[in-house]
């Protein structure tokens, strides 16, 4: 967990559009992985824990919204950005009540993107830097 | 008239004419069959009365003639009993005899004589000179001779007029005389004259010869055929009244009524037209017919009103159900277009998506180092600046596509018109401009909204707008789209500035299956399927346009004002 740069894991079906978006992110600074299916994100996940999901909706087996679902059970603290065709925006929505920190539409725009990163990215640290204080406060009371 | 037109479809014009017969048929046979039976009915006891009243009559004047001439010969028999030869013989006494029967029983003896078996007359009483006339010769004195009592046929005799003789043979000493009493033909015939009945009933007495006794009408009288058929028929049972039917020479049907008198030896026969006897008969039939003639008659009219209003009727639904049918499939159609286009516009978007994530991607790596000195830098920057603008030119239009997809359904909900005239215009846009068709929107910001489903008042907008294309197709133009407000009511207008409407086809655009386009173009159900659409929102859709200047369409839909939907509110 690195207190800098955020660790993303990017989950998309479209595998050309995965690796072009993986490239430029990584030149900007930012800790990527990439995972092909929603099945293949949650194994990335299992082995080592992402700060931000960016996930495409739409997607062959199990799609963004079960895969949202699974995340938010098991790594609440991992903040989700959708990503959607227009066609989807009812389930855009739903990611949102599920709790999705936002949704883009696709095509997306790079610079875009980076800032609702970062936004989650704050988000995220702000959530660590609160749990990090009770844990402070618990340990004291201990010692 | 457009009924009308349906009606000549042969599948209604079958239906139709079905349905006319059958109710003809049904309702005319039960009245023919209760006509025919009361009828029948009627005619046979009603002749059965006639004949039995007719029979009745013949046998009263049988009787009365029998006993007329019974009673004739007894005056007779009388008299040869009680007088003598002398006194018979004595011409005076005669006379006075004469006088006596005359003045008791009228007119009837004409004359009386005594003939000796001879056939000379020794004695004479009466008008005629007759005296010492000779007999010997004549019919009558032959058979006068040999029965005791004898009444002749009736004949001219001597005397040269119609008559008859009544008389009483006697055997006086000194040989066998007898009397004989003439019978006055016209008291006689009197008796028969007076059956009269109706107009062409009467009676007349024939002898077994079939020579006529008594003067009949003479107007029509029978053949000889039926004479010796009616005196056959009545030698076999003489004692009975007998009632036949026959037709004469001239076709007239007769009816005739017989009896025999003096001992078989004459016949009473009675005759009368069978139409005369049954006049009555023939009357209610005719009353029958009238009546029969005036109730097919409203039955035909009744069963040809109700089956052209019934098949109208069916027509009409049947047209209308079509309409549906043909909405239905119309915003079918329109949803799978839709549908469709959404898949289309989402397959695009992924590869437009790596269009421009790699033209970014090349961005980036022109920012490094050993590409800053290449002199082409400008020229690269730009053209992928032009990729990213013509991929984000393509993400409108699949968003355009999308978003129309999306809202493919006939849900009704609260529509807002100008953001779908927005819609719209982005959606036509694209094709009119290849048309040099330019569109204008002067929309109301503050205008309420509609409750209605989108695609239909899409589907309506579209139409008119597509109308409105065609139409500008190869001279250009401008549709000018603007909205309004007037108290309760949405107001949508929808002017072109195209060649307009000829004034013969502006009352039918709303109907069904009315074209002006080429065969395969249109199917005429546009305008229609929008008049239907609008009418059951409650609105109202008009028309009003000039050759050469241009055509206007104006919608009026009902608006969901606050007031509104506080009671509905209130009602849910």
């Amino acid at each position: 967990m690195n207190q800098g740069r955020p660790t993303v894991l990017f989950v998309d079906d479209e595998i050309d559009f995965l690796n072009t978006l993986l490239k430029r992110m990584s030149k900007r600074g930012i800790d990527v992985r990439g995972a092909g299916s929603g099945e293949e994100g949650l194994r990335l996940m299992q082995k080592s824990k992402s700060d931000i999901i960016v996930m495409d909706v739409r997607m062959p087996g199990m799609d963004g919204i079960e895969t949202l679902r699974e995340i938010k059970r098991q790594w609440p603290l991992t903040e989700v950005i959708m990503l959607t065709g227009h066609a989807s925006l009812e389930a855009a929505r739903e990611g949102m009540e599920l709790g999705a920190f936002d949704y883009l539409m696709k095509p997306v725009d790079i610079d875009e993107l980076l800032y609702k990163i970062e936004d989650a990215f704050g988000k995220v640290l702000i959530q660590q830097k609160k749990i990090k204080r009770l844990e402070e406060a618990a340990e004291s009371k201990h010692t | 008239m457009k009924n009308n037109r349906l009606l000549q479809n042969p599948f209604y014009k079958s239906l139709m004419r079905n349905m006319f017969l059958t109710v003809i048929l049904v309702s005319i046979t039960p009245m023919i069959l209760v006509i025919i039976l009361l009828l029948s009915r009627f005619q046979t006891s009603y002749e059965e009365k006639v004949e039995a009243h007719l029979k009745e009559l013949v046998l009263k004047h049988k009787q009365n003639i029998d006993g007329f001439l019974k009673e004739r010969m007894n005056n007779i028999r009388y008299l040869s009993k009680v007088l003598n030869i002398e006194q018979l013989s004595d011409e005076q006494f005669l006379d006075e005899r004469l006088a006596i029967l005359q003045s008791e029983f009228g007119p009837v003896f004409v004359d009386m004589g005594i003939v000796n078996d001879k056939g000379k007359q020794v004695a004479y009483a009466g008008p005629f000179k007759l005296g010492e006339a000779d007999y010997h010769e004549a019919e009558w004195f032959k058979k006068a001779n040999t029965y005791p009592n004898f009444v002749s046929d009736v004949f001219l005799g001597l005397r040269g007029l119609p008559h008859f003789i009544v008389s009483a043979k006697k055997d006086f000493k000194g040989g066998e005389y007898i009397l004989r009493a003439t019978i006055d033909f016209v008291a006689f015939n009197n008796l028969v004259e007076n059956i009269r009945i109706g107009e062409t009933g009467f009676a007349f007495i024939v002898n077994h010869a079939g020579e006529f006794q008594t003067k009949p009408r003479a107007a029509s009288v029978p053949n000889r055929a039926i004479l010796d058929e009616l005196l056959l028929e009545g030698k076999k049972i003489p004692e009975k009244v007998k009632v036949s039917r026959k037709e004469d020479s001239s076709g007239r049907d007769h009816i005739y009524v017989t009896a025999s008198l003096k001992n078989d030896d004459w016949m009473l026969i009675y005759q009368q037209d069978t139409a005369d006897a049954f006049s009555i008969v023939r009357k209610a039939f005719q009353i029958a017919l009238l009546i029969f003639t005036i109730g097919s008659l409203g039955i035909v009219i009744m069963s040809y009103l109700i089956s052209h209003r019934t098949v109208k009727r069916i027509a009409r639904a049947d047209q209308e159900k079509e309409m549906m049918n043909q909405q239905v499939i119309e915003t079918g159609k329109l949803a799978s277009i839709g549908e469709l286009a959404a898949g289309i516009a989402h397959e695009i978007n992924n590869p437009v998506a790596i269009m421009v994530e790699e033209a970014g991607w090349i961005q980036d790596l022109l920012e490094e180092e050993e590409f800053k000195k290449s002199e082409n830098l400008d020229e690269l920057n730009r053209a992928l600046k032009q990729i990213g603008n013509q991929g984000r030119r393509c993400k409108e239009i699949t968003h355009k596509l999308l978003s129309f997809a999306r809202k493919t359904d006939s849900r009704t909900q609260e529509v807002d018109i100008n953001q779908l005239i927005r819609e719209i215009i982005g959606i036509s846009e694209q094709r009119a401009k290849y048309s040099k068709i330019v569109f204008q929107s002067d929309l109301y910001s503050g205008l309420p909204n509609v409750r209605a489903s989108q695609t239909e008042i899409q589907q309506i907008f579209l139409n008119i707008i597509n109308n409105a294309i065609d139409a500008m197709e190869k001279s250009g133009g401008s549709i000018t789209i603007s909205t309004r407000q007037s108290t309760d009511t949405v107001m949508i207008e929808f002017a072109d500035t195209g060649p307009g409407i000829p004034m013969a086809n502006l009352g039918r655009i709303f109907d069904p299956f009315f074209t002006t386009k080429p065969v395969g173009k249109g199917t005429g159900l546009g305008l229609s399927i929008c008049y239907g659409i609008v009418k059951k929102l409650g609105g109202d859709i008009q028309v009003k346009s000039v050759v050469g200047f241009g055509t206007t369409f104006q919608i009026l839909l009902p608006a969901i004002t606050t007031q509104n939907e506080t009671m509905n509110i209130n009602n849910g």
